[in-house]
């Protein structure tokens, strides 16, 4: 132990067992971070508080000073335990730096821009729960004509979802140039998928497609949750489902279509089970209380409905989320 | 008094007798208070191993005095199942997580100078060395 600090506190000791004044043991706090900083162990403190009790009281140092020697036995293993959790949070910390890079790899995986179409707003909020997300979103634009949209929930997270995210991307992409059906773009998927996987990884996706020419939403889902659509002109919410297997379970599934027309003022949200799901005190939120959230803000541009939504829900679940939490809407104006 | 010194260990009592000798050998090689405590702790850990995971093996101690440097070395040896793993007992929060004790890195911390060789199915000889400074 530096010889410096010992004297220090001995002094220091030895003053205020004399006025037993607060300046000193607010000066004792200053010693006891130099300890920390110079990583002094708790027993090494004992033993140094033992020697300037004896150097002060030399009279009774035979009496207390087994005490001491009883204490520093103690101590032993708190200095143990406390150099055992310095390594772990340097371990910790190593673990940390190698997590962030897998979030960069898989921020740089997903990118994705909005489509701009003419008379189509759209809006996404996509948070994760963690650090990396088990929700995927991705669009493809065919030159202001036409919007396709892939929301995925991959059942498993980290690295593996983050490949098998890069998969659905790199499928869509490569169907890009041909007829892109909801329907068969989930077969090719799934394909992939399935192919790709091990048996483990499961996931539900909601695909979609606006043509900008007819105002037309064509969609096809694979187990995912269904999609909310507004109907402005009668106020009401309609569910859009349609019939297919989670991808990757089997090779040869059948995916149904089905299409809608968008009117002025219609909206279309899609999400993920993060959103359905979201918990407070008192159990589940109701799917009422979210579609009441979506009418009072409904006159509002896609993006600032989605950032309401998220913003109360998030309110409502004490400001944590339990799960990846993801919203795309697409609004005829 | 010679150089080496030892315990057998086969009971919980003989880690007591074993935790006396390094204490005295320490005392007497000029080792301070906690260094004694810290010398004391780390030769509990390993015979209280021989006694719970082998049954029973010996614990050595030999003072040491080489090129003008002074210290002491624990030797504990026994003819137990091994380590099969070592890697894994050598990692932190491995034994203390359980209350187990402070383990085979606790063991490491408290010497300077730590070294195991084992061999599954026949044994495990750990040597830990403190020099006095």
């Amino acid at each position: 132990m530096p010889q410096e600090v010992g004297k220090q506190y001995s002094e220091l000791l030895r003053k205020y067992i004399t006025h037993e004044d607060e300046t000193d043991l607010y000066a004792a706090q200053q010693v006891s971070r130099k300890f920390i900083e110079k990583k002094i162990s708790p027993e090494e403190v004992i033993s140094l508080h033992k020697t300037s009790v004896e150097q002060i009281f030399p009279d009774l140092s035979s009496r207390i000073g087994p005490s001491y020697d009883f204490l520093i036995e103690i101590m032993i293993h708190y200095g143990l335990a406390l150099m055992e959790h310095q390594s772990l949070l340097r371990k910790q910390e190593a673990m940390q730096i190698e997590m962030d890079v897998a979030v960069k790899v898989q921020d740089m995986l997903l990118e994705t821009t909005v489509p701009k179409v003419d008379g189509l707003d759209i809006g996404i909020v996509s948070k994760p729960a963690k650090k990396m997300s088990g929700d995927y979103v991705y669009f493809i634009e065919q030159g202001n004509k036409e919007a396709c949209v892939a929301v995925a929930d991959v059942m498993g997270k980290g690295l593996p979802a983050a490949l098998c995210m890069s998969m659905i991307k790199f499928g869509m992409d490569s169907l890009r140039e041909k007829a892109t059906e909801p329907h068969h773009v989930l077969e090719v998927i799934n394909q992939i998928v399935e192919k790709s996987m091990d048996d483990s990884m499961f996931i539900s996706m909601f695909y979609g497609k606006y043509v900008e020419s007819t105002s037309t939403f064509t969609f096809g889902s694979a187990g995912h949750e269904p999609a909310l659509l507004y109907r402005a002109a009668e106020d009401r919410f309609v569910e859009l489902d349609a019939k297919g297997l989670l991808l990757g379970i089997s090779k040869d599934v059948d995916f149904q279509q089905e299409s809608v027309e968008l009117l002025q003022g219609d909206f279309i949200v899609m999400l993920t089970d993060g959103v359905t799901e979201g918990r407070n005190a008192e159990g589940f939120i109701d799917e009422d209380v979210i579609l009441d959230m979506l009418r009072d803000v409904k006159n509002l541009p896609a993006q600032q409905i989605v950032d309401h939504l998220y913003t109360e829900l998030f309110k409502m679940q004490n400001y944590m989320l339990h799960d990846d939490f993801t919203l795309v809407l697409f609004k005829k104006e | 008094m010679s150089n080496r010194s030892s315990v057998e260990i086969f009971t919980e009592w003989d880690i007591v007798a074993a935790r006396q000798l390094g204490r005295n050998e320490a005392k007497n090689s000029g080792f301070g208070t906690v260094d004694q405590a810290r010398i004391t702790t780390a030769i509990s850990e390993l015979a209280r191993n021989i006694y719970l995971y082998a049954g029973k093996g010996k614990i050595e101690i030999e003072r040491l005095s080489t090129d003008g440097m002074k210290g002491m070395t624990i030797i504990a040896s026994d003819e137990g199942p091994g380590i099969p793993d070592l890697r894994r007992v050598m990692e932190d929060g491995f034994s203390t997580s359980g209350g187990l004790g402070a383990g085979m890195p606790g063991v490491k911390r408290l010497m300077d100078d730590f070294k195991v060789e084992s061999e599954v199915g026949k044994g495990t000889i750990i040597t830990a060395t403190k020099w006095l400074r």
